[in-house]
């Protein structure tokens, strides 16, 4: 750094035009893909406004939509809270999709538009291309074009049956939507664009069959009694199932075809963010790490003004801030600033282990190419798993992580770990939980449906840790399953240690909400 | 790698999510609309601008645990004093240890804030609601004019001549009567021309050359039953522009409460007045024993002492409306708010000078008596009316446009003004109150 470098940096001050994002990107991707390795799809940079920015956070970031209220509230919420002056607008929103898209801001200076291609088109995108999750639950390929088909599909519902019936179906699908998640990987892989393709083939073959005497055809008398027709019945329903939009969408009776394709839709884009809410941490480690060592890279070549680093210094230090427990500022753990942390020690591991690291990570420490221990991290951890297998006792300390256990019986919170020889492993473990969204979100299936009798469906959800439902919006959600199975829905809350039934919601579908006639 | 600029897309993406967000929580928004215009400036209450809703109307729904009993596990940053097995109290206000859990799921929502836009703010604001005899006054009082085309006319001045439709029927003219086109005439002289002195042709094609001549003196080029000129007709013109006179007693019995009730009334006079008007002038009236005209701020913010004499009031708008707003220009509407005190020599002044001076230059004139805000009377014990409502009502009997009504709270006084203007019974209010 201290040698005179002939080269000139790529900018001066905080303008910037088409050719400097241009020069930007080169430089970084010759760092990005020669020194650091990574494999990237190829990037597609938009320079957008605020509105437009705007725009983009109101539907979950991604370029098109269909429409709903919902999105419209969350617009009207960031354009208040951004008029006000509270809420700064994020430097980029990235998409996981091939091409992958970055939108930066107009109004970003020339220092943070390279900190913003550094961070998104390459770390990201990055973490995107490689990371098991995505590969094995996101379709990048077709992502944009099944939005596209999501979106015109809705609209002509819309036309079809009337605004207010759409709407009505999406607010029940939106409620579920956390629940519309196959969490198990299944063999095939998911092919968004073969998915839209099927759509329009199965609606074209339901027009040429349909034939309309099929309605006056007098259906078979009731089956006799089997035994073990309860059983036969859930194998086929495969039940119990824990994606309810996907049970809905095959098995409510009284849903139109329409309705059922809304379902899958609302369903398909809840999986393809799946794994966006699992690796947060990791995501956000992997690409401020990336942007690090970009940017001293660039600063070390002399392709970065002095002024320039230390504006970019200045927001990398906001954005790993991590208040600590007993700060008024404090919300949760800050992933940029724990992922971070945890990718640089990872490096530190790789290069400078201690006695403590070598008797911890055998398998890394003292290995020396930290960007192939970390591509593989990239590539084949969740948060949950990262934080167990390389959360370092040193971090730990560094923190300060302690871990309370808050249980309502007691009158008392009791600290249960500290950063203690005892305490590190419960707390990885702790902390690992934290991340662990089969641990976070309720777990909630449906077990049972009386086809024969009163078609009532029943669900279960099992109280981890004795834990209940928020009653009101339980409530609520129910209320709209019910009116999309169209019968009796009752959910039992139960203890998972001793089976026994905490508390039970039972709602009846309201008239005419789902289905007009 | 392709850099795109979007910036020049067009933009309101999201402008159909917002009115399906709009319809969805009209009845909300509406409530927060009302309650944001009384807590503003006259003058700017009708901008648009934040209304804030409560967050459960607008609440969507989710599975997610409840946030207090059973049993939690919290991983917190930033030890600095606990050791294992210490015990720390519960905070108040329920779980979380030290600090607060991270809400999984937004659900602290505070309320919602949102900003409305100018156009968004006034249509809910002040939806079904009209002027009273709007149309009818207008037309009777309005003395402007404007010429607005309508067709054409066989006279007219030459400066209004309609010159393609008086060609155009020309040339019809001409085609129907056979007039020899130029063109003919000309190929015609040609084949004169290229003959021989002795052709035998020659006489005959001489002969139809004069009387193609002649014909052509007498059809002519433009008729005088061509001509058209274009007809325009006068129109009343509604006059565009309104002022609004707040009048109010500032005496030494009218409290602050009463002053705020009022204020709020005037304000949503204004922005109504604003919907309909492209030009509103407001003009603040205060009187105790005497009248005067003062700007906004000393009509509700400086305290004056003296009797009180409402008929002052009106003498000094009468003299604002002579010198400044022409009845033939300007829509007049007139607020009165008091607490009903009147020296009791000056009632009979008060109806006469409403009767002959005011009213009749008034699109509308509205009463407003205001009242202390817990105003109860023993039963069986009737409130007497005060002096000036007795003699007001009088009036109102008589069918003048004027309406008036009392309010006690703050609550009253956006019901008090729909009942005023609801679309329906303009006037059939004025007794029920």
């Amino acid at each position: 750094m201290t040698l005179a470098t002939p080269t000139r940096p790529l900018f001066e001050g905080a303008d910037w035009e088409f050719s400097t994002v241009q020069r930007a990107y080169e430089a970084i991707e010759q760092i990005a893909l020669g020194e650091l390795g990574l494999d990237v799809y190829p990037n597609q940079i938009e320079v957008i406004g605020t509105e437009q920015m705007l725009d983009a956070y109101s539907s979950i970031g991604m370029p098109l939509f269909y429409k709903h209220w919902s999105f419209g509230k969350q617009f009207a919420r960031n354009e208040a809270l951004y008029r006000a002056g509270m809420q700064g607008l994020a430097y980029e929103i990235v998409i996981n999709s091939n091409p992958c898209i970055s939108y930066i801001m107009e109004e970003n200076t020339a220092t943070l538009q390279t900190l913003v291609i550094a961070h998104a088109a390459f770390g990201h995108n990055h973490f995107f291309k490689n990371n098991y999750l995505f590969r094995q639950w996101t379709d990048a390929n077709g992502i944009l074009d099944y939005l596209e088909f999501a979106k015109s599909y809705i609209a002509e519902c819309e036309e079809k049956h009337g605004e207010a019936a759409v709407e009505r179906l999406l607010d029940a699908a939106h409620a579920l939507m956390t629940h519309g998640v196959h969490r198990y990987p299944r063999p095939r892989a998911i092919d968004l664009r073969g998915e839209e393709r099927r759509a329009r083939e199965r609606r074209a073959y339901d027009e040429s069959v349909f034939n309309d005497l099929w309605r006056t055809v007098p259906g078979k008398s009731n089956a006799h009694k089997d035994p073990t027709a309860g059983e036969r019945r859930r194998a086929l329903l495969q039940l119990p199932q824990e994606n309810i939009l996907y049970f809905l969408e095959k098995a409510a009776p009284r849903l139109a075809p329409w309705q059922r394709e809304i379902l899958r839709i609302v369903r398909q884009i809840a999986q393809y963010f799946y794994p966006q809410s699992q690796t947060k941490l990791m995501n956000e480690g992997c690409a401020t790490y990336v942007h690090y060592r970009i940017m001293n890279r660039l600063h070390e070549k002399g392709l970065l003004t002095d002024g320039a680093m230390v504006e970019f210094l200045r927001s990398h230090t906001n954005v790993v801030f991590q208040p600590e427990f007993d700060d008024p500022r404090y919300s949760s753990i800050n992933p940029y600033a724990l992922g971070f942390a945890m990718m640089q020690d990872i490096a530190r591991i790789c290069n400078e282990p201690t006695a403590e690291d070598l008797q911890w990570f055998p398998a890394i420490a003292g290995k020396g190419d930290e960007m192939a221990v970390l591509r593989d991290v990239w590539a084949n951890y969740r948060d949950e798993s990262f934080i167990l297998q390389f959360l370092s006792p040193r971090l730990i300390r560094q923190f300060g992580l302690f871990h309370v256990l808050d249980d309502a019986e007691d009158p008392h919170l009791t600290v249960q770990a500290i950063h203690d020889e005892r305490g590190y492993r419960k707390i990885q473990r702790a902390l690992a939980r934290q991340y662990d969204i089969a641990w976070t979100l309720p777990d909630i299936q449906v077990v049972d449906v009386d086809l024969d009798g009163d078609r009532k469906l029943v669900l279960q959800h099992r109280a981890l840790n004795r834990v209940l439902l928020d009653e009101k919006d339980a409530r609520a959600v129910l209320q709209h399953l019910a009116d999309l199975w169209g019968y009796d829905v009752v959910m039992r809350e139960i203890d998972p240690t001793g089976e026994q039934v905490m508390k039970e919601h039972s709602l009846t579908p309201r008239p005419g909400i789902v289905r007009a006639i | 790698m392709h850099i795109v600029d979007r910036r020049l897309n067009p933009g309101g993406k999201s402008l159909a999510n917002r009115q399906r967000f709009m319809r969805r929580a009209k009845s909300l928004i509406r409530k927060a609309v009302h309650e944001s215009a009384a807590s503003r400036g006259i003058k700017d209450a009708d901008e648009g601008g934040e209304v804030s809703l409560p967050a459960q109307g607008v609440h969507e729904p989710g599975f997610h645990r409840d946030r207090s009993g059973g049993m939690r596990d919290h991983v917190l940053p930033g030890n600095k004093e606990y050791v294992a097995g210490d015990t720390i109290p519960r905070p108040p206000g329920g779980a979380g240890g030290g600090g607060s859990e991270g809400s999984p799921d937004g659900d602290g929502e505070d309320d919602f804030r949102f900003t409305l836009t100018r156009d968004e703010f006034v249509e809910l604001f002040l939806e079904d609601l009209e002027l009273p005899d709007l149309a009818k006054r207008r037309v009777a009082d309005t003395e402007s004019v404007s010429w607005e085309r309508a067709g054409y006319s066989v006279t007219g001045s030459p400066s209004n001549l309609a010159l393609l439709r008086t060609v155009r029927n020309g040339l019809s003219r001409r085609i129907a009567l056979h007039r020899p086109k130029p063109e003919e005439m000309a190929a015609l002289r040609a084949e004169i021309a290229a003959l021989d002195e002795a052709d035998p042709r020659r006489p005959a094609l001489l002969e139809e050359l004069e009387r193609k001549l002649r014909r052509l003196g007498v059809i002519p080029y433009i008729d005088p039953l061509d001509v058209r000129y274009k007809r325009f007709d006068p129109r009343p013109k509604p006059v565009a522009q309104a002022v609004m006179f707040c009048l109010m007693d500032v005496s030494g019995s009218m409290t602050e409460h009463m002053k705020d009730l009022a204020k709020r009334f005037y304000v949503l006079l204004y922005i109504f007045l604003r919907r309909k008007y492209k030009h509103v002038e407001v003009v603040f009236i205060r009187h105790t024993h005497q009248a005067s005209e003062v700007d906004e701020d000393t009509f509700f913010n400086s305290p004056e002492t003296g009797g009180t004499v409402v008929s002052t009031a009106l003498e000094e708008m009468r003299a604002v409306v002579a010198e400044r707003y022409s009845p033939d220009a300007w829509n007049i509407y007139a607020a009165q708010a008091s607490d009903g005190d009147n020296t009791a020599s000056d009632n009979e002044r008060t109806a006469e000078l409403l009767i002959q001076a005011i009213l009749p230059v008034c699109q509308y004139y509205a009463y407003l008596e205001v009242g202390r805000e817990s105003e109860h009377f023993p039963p069986g014990f009737i409130r007497r009316d005060s002096d000036l409502w007795q003699t007001y009502a009088e009036i109102v009997q008589s069918g003048a446009p004027m309406a008036m009504r009392k309010v006690n709270h703050r609550r009253d006084i956006y019901p008090v003004f729909r009942e005023l203007f609801a679309r329906k019974h303009a006037h059939a209010g004025a007794e029920s109150a």
